[in-house]
């Protein structure tokens, strides 16, 4: 019987639990008696959890155990006996079996593998058997405990309520686990990467040559301020000079001078703008603007113009970050009080000395929130930059010539045949957890700027 | 129309005749005639909804800022029609002051507060003739010993009742002929309440004075006319004391008894 089989099956259990259960609750109303606590459903679906919730995670837990229980029972074998001592060998050896045992039509390297497969086969099959038995009688038991509880008094509401506040906690903390994780996996390989290259050197060094020879005494290549200020260059200057000013201009036409009709459309469509995968930017910078302005450097007697240009992947950038400002700008200029437009404008101020003087004051904090939530979106953004910024990290600030960023270095480090363990790898996690850690600064900073400023007006 | 409403006067500052405010399809003012003159303070009072507020808004057109709303009859300031495409809605704003019912400083100093409606109507040609205008608005306002030594502190730190004055110094900062008040009190306590009514009394005269109130009190303390709305007419208009003493109008009575509204 396959896991598959056994899932549906305890399923189905639950089901006929529930049906029981809840026709049993639902005598009771039937039968008059003065007080029933709960639902039928509500004793159903307690009843159904008990069946299937706890036979559910036998299965989880004995599906990494088995595997390890049926290896232990071949080892114990005469067969394993005349195995190779060698540690390494015998792995090997071990793995082989087993694979054959779920797959006969394999091709296998040692022969002893062919010996052991029958012996996999026997013990795996025997472990599913426990299982299933185990879990098929914690069902019945489950739902059979369940059952009895079934009371007019019984408050099976509460308990579902509670089985079901749980559930969530659990969706909601592996989230953040996997977070942590993913944090505690950065940290782990950029302190052996700093093991190896000291961080001073990676935090202020002006050469990032990357190599996997590491001599001693001399300038490693990791010196990642190119890289830095190449993302600052492209994400945080040439980005935003294209999507701060285009962004407010277009919240304040949208909230302050466009008649309802015209809101009613060019509202989508600048969240389609936003919806659009950043590969298809990556494309529309590479392949038109990078070339466009490439040529256009040389007409007005630029001659080192790269074709790569930090410009290029700049203003995409920028384009693509647009609606990002103006949403935030739009939420920041709404949320100003209409009585403080009403006080410009009844001093005889037009409606742009008041958009200019008042609205947009007023709502600079969370306009300034906004546009940090932008930029640390910018400068985590890779597709743009790994199609249409170099990967020469140059430290100019010609925006003609080409420079490297953070994500592209990361991508051109992790990407191709590199050793787990080379400086090159650890390297790509250093700079990861940089990256990590400035844009949860600006994270912070940016919403607890925004938090004071909705609290401000009401 | 009531007859006890039109009386033309010559030294009327403004004046209203048939006037009409609809909201899309809805009919809010139901043909309003009010004379407004330099001498009295005059207060609009009545039940909530009535359309006091709509009906002070079309004195300084801004019923404009609402894309709905529409206005009908006849409003002149000075004789001169202020809803005619000859008239500049800025220069009419700069002499038709307004204050609202919550005090709404600008997120900027005191000083710019004062200083906003000069710089945009260009009335002060250098620095020194713009110190001068805000500290005699503020003066007058009876602001001006209380902030004189903060003038660039931000003009939302100030207590309640002092925004509302620094709103009124906002207001005559550009040296208006008349000015509106929608109900400047109502976010009072009453010894700021008691110091806004004081302040009236010192600016009647100099400016026509239009205030909206819910409070019967203060409408008895602080005006020489009251006009008594309801349901988008004006029942009564005469002399603060004949209203409140001996009102023609039964609603009028219905309504200072407070047997309704
Ligand atoms: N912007 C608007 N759009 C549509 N209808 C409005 C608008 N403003 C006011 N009205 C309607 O016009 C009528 C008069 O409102 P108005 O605010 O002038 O009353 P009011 O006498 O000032 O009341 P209150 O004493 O509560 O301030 C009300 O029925 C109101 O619903
Ligand atoms: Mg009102």
């Amino acid at each position: 019987m396959t896991t598959t089989a056994i899932f549906f099956l305890i399923a189905g259990l639950g089901l006929i639990t529930w049906v029981f259960a809840r026709a049993r609750a639902g005598r009771f109303i039937q039968s008059g008696v003065a007080s029933v606590h709960s639902l039928p459903s509500y004793h159903g679906w307690y009843a159904a959890m008990w069946a299937v919730v706890p036979a559910v995670l036998f299965l989880l837990v004995w599906s990494t155990v088995a595997p390890a229980l049926g290896s232990y029972q071949v080892l114990e074998s005469p067969l394993a006996a005349q195995l190779p001592t060698d540690a390494f060998e015998r792995a090997a050896i071990l793995s082989e079996a087993r694979a054959l045992s779920r797959n006969p039509d394999l091709k296998v390297f040692n022969d002893a593998a062919v010996q052991l497969a029958p012996l996999y086969s026997a013990a795996d099959s025997r472990y599913a058997m426990i299982g299933a038995l185990a879990a098929f009688l914690l069902c019945f038991a489950g739902g059979a405990f369940a059952f009895t509880r079934i009371r007019p008094d019984f408050r099976a509401r509460t308990q579902v309520e509670r089985t079901v506040m749980l559930g969530l906690l659990l969706a909601s903390l592996i989230a953040i686990l996997a977070t942590l994780g993913i944090v505690a996996s950065l940290i782990f390989e950029t302190v052996r990467f700093f093991n190896l290259v000291s961080p001073f050197e990676f935090l202020f060094g002006l050469q990032w040559n990357p190599s996997d020879k590491i001599v001693d005494g001399q300038a490693t290549g990791f010196g990642a301020v190119p890289l830095f200020w190449g993302t600052v260059f492209i994400g945080a200057i040439i980005a935003m000079l294209v999507a701060i000013p285009l962004g407010l201009m277009s919240a304040v036409y949208l909230t302050q001078y466009a008649s309802a009709n015209v809101r009613k459309w060019m509202k989508p469509i600048l969240e389609i703008l936003a919806g659009v995968p950043t590969v298809v930017y990556g494309y529309f910078a590479a392949l038109t603007v990078a070339p466009a302005l490439r040529s256009f450097a040389v007409s007005i007697g630029i001659t080192d113009a790269s074709s790569e240009s930090a410009l290029a992947a700049g203003l995409v950038m920028g384009v693509m970050i647009i609606p990002f400002v103006s949403s935030m700008a739009d939420d920041s200029i709404a949320a100003v009080p209409g009585s403080m437009r009403d006080g410009s404008l009844a001093m005889g101020a037009t409606k742009s000395e008041t958009i200019k003087q008042v609205l947009i004051p007023a709502a600079l904090p969370g306009v300034v929130g906004g546009v940090l939530l932008a930029v640390s979106r910018a400068i985590g953004e890779t597709m743009i930059v790994v199609m249409a910024a170099g990967l020469a990290a140059n430290l100019t600030a010609n925006p003609f010539a080409s420079v490297t960023t953070v994500t592209t270095q990361i991508v051109q480090l992790l990407t191709g045949d590199t050793d787990f363990n080379s400086p090159m790898t650890l390297a790509a996690f250093a700079l990861g957890l940089t990256l990590f850690v400035v844009t949860l600064l600006l994270n912070i900073v940016a919403l607890q700027i925004v938090k004071k400023y909705r609290e401000a007006y009401d | 129309m009531l007859d006890n409403t039109a009386t033309t006067s010559t030294k009327s500052k403004m004046s209203a005749r048939d006037v009409k405010v609809f909201y899309g399809e809805k009919q809010a003012i139901k043909g309003v005639s009010i004379d407004i003159d330099m001498d009295n303070v005059v207060a609009f009072i009545g039940p909530s909804g009535c359309g006091k507020s709509t009906f002070l808004r079309t004195l300084n057109r801004m019923n404009d800022t609402i894309p709905i709303a529409r206005v009908e009859g006849d409003i002149t300031l000075d004789g001169e029609n202020i809803y005619s495409s000859s008239m500049d809605v800025v220069q009419l704003r700069a002499r038709v002051g307004m204050v609202f019912q919550k005090p709404n400083p600008f997120p900027k100093s005191i000083y710019d507060n004062v200083a906003y409606g000069p710089r945009i109507h260009g009335l002060a040609p250098n620095k020194a003739e713009l110190d001068q205008i805000v500290e005699n608005s503020l003066v007058r306002a009876g602001l001006w010993n209380e902030v004189k030594d903060r003038l660039q502190d931000s003009g939302t730190a100030l207590s309640g009742g002092q925004q509302q004055r620094l709103c009124i110094a906002r207001a005559i900062a550009v040296d208006p002929e008349v000015i509106l008040m929608d109900e400047p009190c109502s976010a009072l306590d009453p010894i700021a309440t008691a110091k806004i009514e004081e302040l009236i009394h010192e600016l009647r005269g100099r400016y026509a004075i239009v205030i909206v109130t819910h409070n019967m009190q203060q409408a008895a303390r602080v005006s020489q006319k009251t006009a008594f709305f309801h349901l988008g007419t004006m029942v009564e208009y005469g002399d603060t004391s004949d209203i409140f003493t001996n009102p023609r109008e039964e609603r009028t009575r219905d309504y200072i008894t407070g047997r309704y509204g």
